[in-house]
């Protein structure tokens, strides 16, 4: 098989895996080898599906031992395998930044005689990248969950990321599907690399020469949609992930169908509005203060595909609403539908030497529409009772409520 | 009104824009021009050209405005000079100017910055080099040529020569001598490679861009052309030459590689997301004219449906043995049906179907995997090698044969043919899922009050697809075809184990977990109310 072949079947089985950023690490070109990283990733192509194509993103090998359900890969399934060799992956990785298709390197692979011989062979490739021609792109290696703790150290050295994938959003779902997988072990390899990373960002401080871990930090990825899991279930484990092993990203992929799935799982895609709306959800929890039990309800435990999280929440919350654009805090204004992280910073800033007034909103791009109802300017005052309408709660709206305290609003 | 034409150049700006402040100038009486741009409309409606406002000799700017600046500055807008000096001047009055994004210059300024940035951002990802020369082979690119000249015979003096519609266009490229002792190192590459590169910016971004390569690539030797500029990197010296732009047809054609990254991005592909327009919002068709992979598009674009329902139409038509299997489910029809099967590929190469065999209503059920080469020839189950280690185990433990019921979760042999020899192949578990309707027809004809499973082709098919044999063999587990099932190993693991040792301790794995089975099998069954 040569290698052409090898790269469409190796590179066809990464494609369910979501990431492929290559932001987060900053790395200066080091003038003996090619490669640099600004810290800000860049997309080199898009692929129809809309994804962008970032790094080369590969498996090492899709032989694996394991027979999860929801994977492509697994041992039962009947697919064409291949294996590179570390030289090819290493020769594809650097002919290809060469040209500036790419930013550098994700490798992953299946589970071949054991999580610590998988392991051993993705590090000789970031090692062989960085030691022998001090590539200083972007590489992105896979922790294989149950690998060695000496091992996970030494991915660290090589690897801008590294990425235990918990695969499924609860633990029953992977009993169902990836019996082979257990969520403490995950978790375990997920803990080996905070603890990692934060002696050495530790040692660090204390001198600047100590070797960095996994710059860009750790991230992982899960399915949905493969399993009944509902969007609470997804958002309280990426909570809980976030919390606990300081994760960078999560990613969400929607289960989508591929050739000779397993008879168990469903025949057609996850709507891609699902995956949207739990990066919405999992974006308004990391930068906007969000909890992932305002997100969804016990009742309605699945967030909306036709309206944004905050838009859900912010018409189950009149008594929050409306907030000052002139006077209200950060926090408050991070939770008025239809303006963003960004623009609240503008706001903030603009605000000391301006008052705003709707058009000025429109200026920033807000969109007005979403967010009429929620807010104040000098210009506009909303009708309280839209909100009350909007909400369907019938709730006494009290004029001297604390909101005013909360919101700076009279 | 007085006018002034400047050369697309930030200090040029700079030192006018410094004059213009000293003599008094303010926003609405000067006009400055981009001298690139053809202006035809100098309609001298001529009013004084002297400056009315205070001559500011020591203007105040902020790091911030020189900052966006810079990037306003390579914008194409001919109106830019003149927007720069308006906010100069209003950054005198109102120190804090720059902060309010809503007034309509600042609003004007971040606009035109920000397509900067976004034009600069898209080059960094679009820009594609193409290798000219290999190393020892000078030759081998029709454009690129190898010219000595007399008075200079250097070694490699490499000029870009293209053909275009005003004649060849040359471009120097920079000298490349290898020295012929020198270890090749990373490093150091003992090789005249030259990538090259066409690229088509919306702005006069190449300066602002350069950089970004240079430390990028900073030991590859490299040009990017563009129609207004180009530039070379030299990776011994470390410096960035700049020349004049050239036409795209002065790049090289192609790379070698485009085909592997064409491969990669068809496969690196997920038909089943199909999303077009995310597609173009991220990357809209104005750059698609320098990418390789681009060429694609259409098929990959067009084939997606086929290609999810073909999935789709092959997991729903997984082969299956259900219309084969009779309606009455006794073990006479079950019999006499059997031999009709196709329900999978496996009837095509197997002399006959193997069905089970032995009592009707017996309590307890073996189930293997499959026949093998004697129980293919001779039609019964368990009657080769496997089997004699069956019978040893039933006579050991005094289970009468004919009391119990022998069958298999596959009813066919498959094999690969080894010149006279007949090698055994494991069926897929898409084989195993097809024939388990047979087996479900005759565990509902024979009602035992247990099953056993051989291996772990027999375990899964009844156990689901992820049980764990060598770890839940021996323990009764309920499921939804009997209330007691159990699994153990396969007779023939004990024919394959490496020593008599290992050898020993399968078959009291094989004894203890049938002789279990049997002692339950004896057990009335409980039902439950």
């Amino acid at each position: 098989m040569n290698v052409q072949q090898k790269l469409e079947i190796l590179a066809d089985a990464a494609k369910y895996d979501a990431s492929c950023a290559s932001s987060g690490a900053k790395r200066k070109g080091n003038g003996e080898g090619i490669g640099h990283s600004d810290g800000m990733g860049i997309c080199h192509s898009y692929t129809p599906d809309g994804r962008c194509v970032s790094l080369l993103k590969i498996l090492l090998t899709n032989f694996c031992t394991y027979d999860c359900v929801f994977c492509v890969n697994r041992i039962s399934s009947d697919i064409q395998r291949a294996r590179f060799t570390p030289t090819e992956v290493i020769s594809l990785t650097l002919d290809f930044y060469k040209r500036n298709y790419i930013e550098g390197l994700f490798l992953s692979s299946g589970i071949i005689q054991s999580p610590d011989y998988t392991m051993e062979e993705l590090i000789q490739v970031a090692k062989t990248l960085r030691t022998v021609h001090k590539f200083g792109g972007y590489i992105h290696l896979k922790a294989i969950p149950g690998a060695s703790e000496l091992l996970i150290k030494e991915a660290g050295l090589y690897a801008d990321r590294l990425s235990a994938n918990i695969e499924l959003p609860t633990q029953h779902d992977l009993v169902q599907l990836a019996p082979e997988k257990k969520s403490t072990i995950i978790e375990s390899t997920m803990n080996q690399i905070l603890t990692r990373k934060e002696e050495a960002d530790e040692d660090r401080r204390k001198s600047p020469q100590a070797p960095k871990f996994a710059a860009a930090g750790q991230s992982t990825q899960m399915v949905v949609g493969a399993t009944s899991a509902s969007d609470r279930d997804i958002l309280t484990t990426a909570t809980h992930l976030y919390g606990q092993y300081k994760l960078r990203r999560i990613y969400y992929t929607g289960f989508s169908p591929y050739p000779a799935a397993d008879a168990r799982l469903p025949l057609k895609a996850t709507p891609m509005m699902r995956e949207h709306r739990l990066y919405q959800s999992d974006w308004l929890m990391r930068f906007y203060g969000f909890t992932a039990s305002e997100l969804t309800t016990p009742e309605a435990p699945d967030l909306s595909l036709t309206e944004d999280p905050k838009t859900t929440w912010a018409k189950a919350h009149p008594e929050f609403f409306p907030v000052d654009v002139n006077a209200a805090p950060r926090e408050a204004l991070l939770r008025v539908p239809g303006i963003g992280y960004r623009n609240v910073e503008r706001i903030l800033s603009i605000r000391r030497y301006h008052q705003l007034l709707l058009d000025d909103l429109r200026k920033l791009h807000v969109r007005i529409k979403n967010a009429l109802p929620y807010l104040i300017t000098v210009d506009h005052l909303p009708n309280r009772q839209t909100i009350a309408h909007e909400s369907q709660l019938n709730a006494q709206l009290d004029l001297f409520a604390p909101v005013s305290a909360l919101t700076g609003s009279v | 009104m007085k006018r002034i034409s400047l050369e697309p150049d930030f200090n040029t700006w700079r030192d006018a824009a410094r004059d213009a402040l000293r003599l008094g100038y303010r926003p609405e009486e000067i006009d400055m021009q981009d001298a690139t741009v053809l202006n035809t409309l100098d309609l001298a409606l001529e009013t004084s050209d002297t400056p009315t406002g205070d001559p500011i000799t020591t203007p105040h700017t902020s790091k911030a405005f020189l900052e966006s600046a810079k990037f306003a500055a390579v914008h194409r807008d001919p109106q830019r000079w003149n927007l720069l000096y308006r906010i100069l001047y209003r950054l005198q009055a109102n120190r804090n100017l720059l902060k309010i994004s809503v007034d309509p210059d600042i609003s004007e300024l971040e606009r035109l910055e920000s397509q900067v940035r976004r034009d600069l951002h898209k080059m960094h990802a679009f820009v594609r080099f193409r290798m000219v020369l290999e190393p020892g082979d000078p030759n081998a690119r029709p454009i690129v040529v190898d010219e000595s000249t007399p008075t200079e015979p250097e070694p490699h003096h490499l000029v870009l020569a293209t053909p275009t519609p005003f004649g060849l266009s040359r471009t120097e490229l920079p000298h490349c001598d290898p020295d012929p002792n020198a270890t090749p190192t990373p490093s150091q590459p003992d090789t005249c490679e030259h990538f090259i590169a066409w690229y088509q910016p919306d702005h006069r971004i190449l300066p602002l861009a350069a950089p970004f390569f240079a430390e990028r690539f900073s030991i590859m030797r490299w040009t990017i052309l563009t129609p207004d500029a180009s530039v070379s990197w030299d990776p011994v010296s470390k410096q960035l030459a700049f020349a004049p732009g050239l036409p795209r047809e002065s790049a090289p054609a192609e790379d070698e590689l485009e085909d592997l990254w064409r491969s990669y991005y068809a496969s690196i592909y997920n038909p089943a997301r199909l999303n077009p327009d995310a597609m173009r919002s991220e990357m809209p068709v104005r750059y698609w004219k320098n990418l390789p992979e681009i060429s694609l598009l259409p098929e990959l674009i067009t084939k997606s449906q086929s290609r999810v329902s073909a999935m789709v139409t092959t997991q729903q038509q997984q082969p299956s043995a259900q219309p084969f299997v009779p309606a009455e489910h006794n073990l006479t029809a079950i019999r006499a049906a059997l031999p009709s099967c196709k329900g999978c590929e496996l009837y095509k190469h197997a002399t006959q179907v193997v069905p089970g065999k032995g009592a009707g209503h017996a309590k307890l059920i073996l189930v293997g995997e499959q026949p093998g080469d004697q129980e293919d020839l001779q039609g019964e189950p368990f009657v080769g090698p496997a089997g004699k280690i069956l019978d040893r185990v039933m006579n050991e433990l005094n289970i009468d044969r004919s009391k119990i019921y022998l069958t298999n979760a596959v009813k066919h042999f498959k094999f690969v043919q080894r010149g006279k020899l007949r090698l055994h192949q494991n069926p897929r578990m898409s084989e195993i899922s097809a024939c388990r309707p047979w087996l479900l027809a005759e565990l509902d004809a024979v009602h035992p009050h247990v099953i056993l499973c051989l291996g772990a082709s027999a375990s899964k098919s009844l156990l689901g697809g992820t049980f764990a044999l060598m770890k839940d063999h021996g323990k009764i587990l309920e499921t939804r075809y009997a209330k007691q099932v159990v699994a153990t190993i396969h007779p023939s693991a004990v024919l394959r184990a490496r020593d008599k040792e290992s050898g020993e301790k399968l078959y009291n794995f094989l004894r203890d977990d049938m002789a279990m089975a049997w002692q339950a099998a004896q057990k009335p069954v409980l039902t439950s109310v």
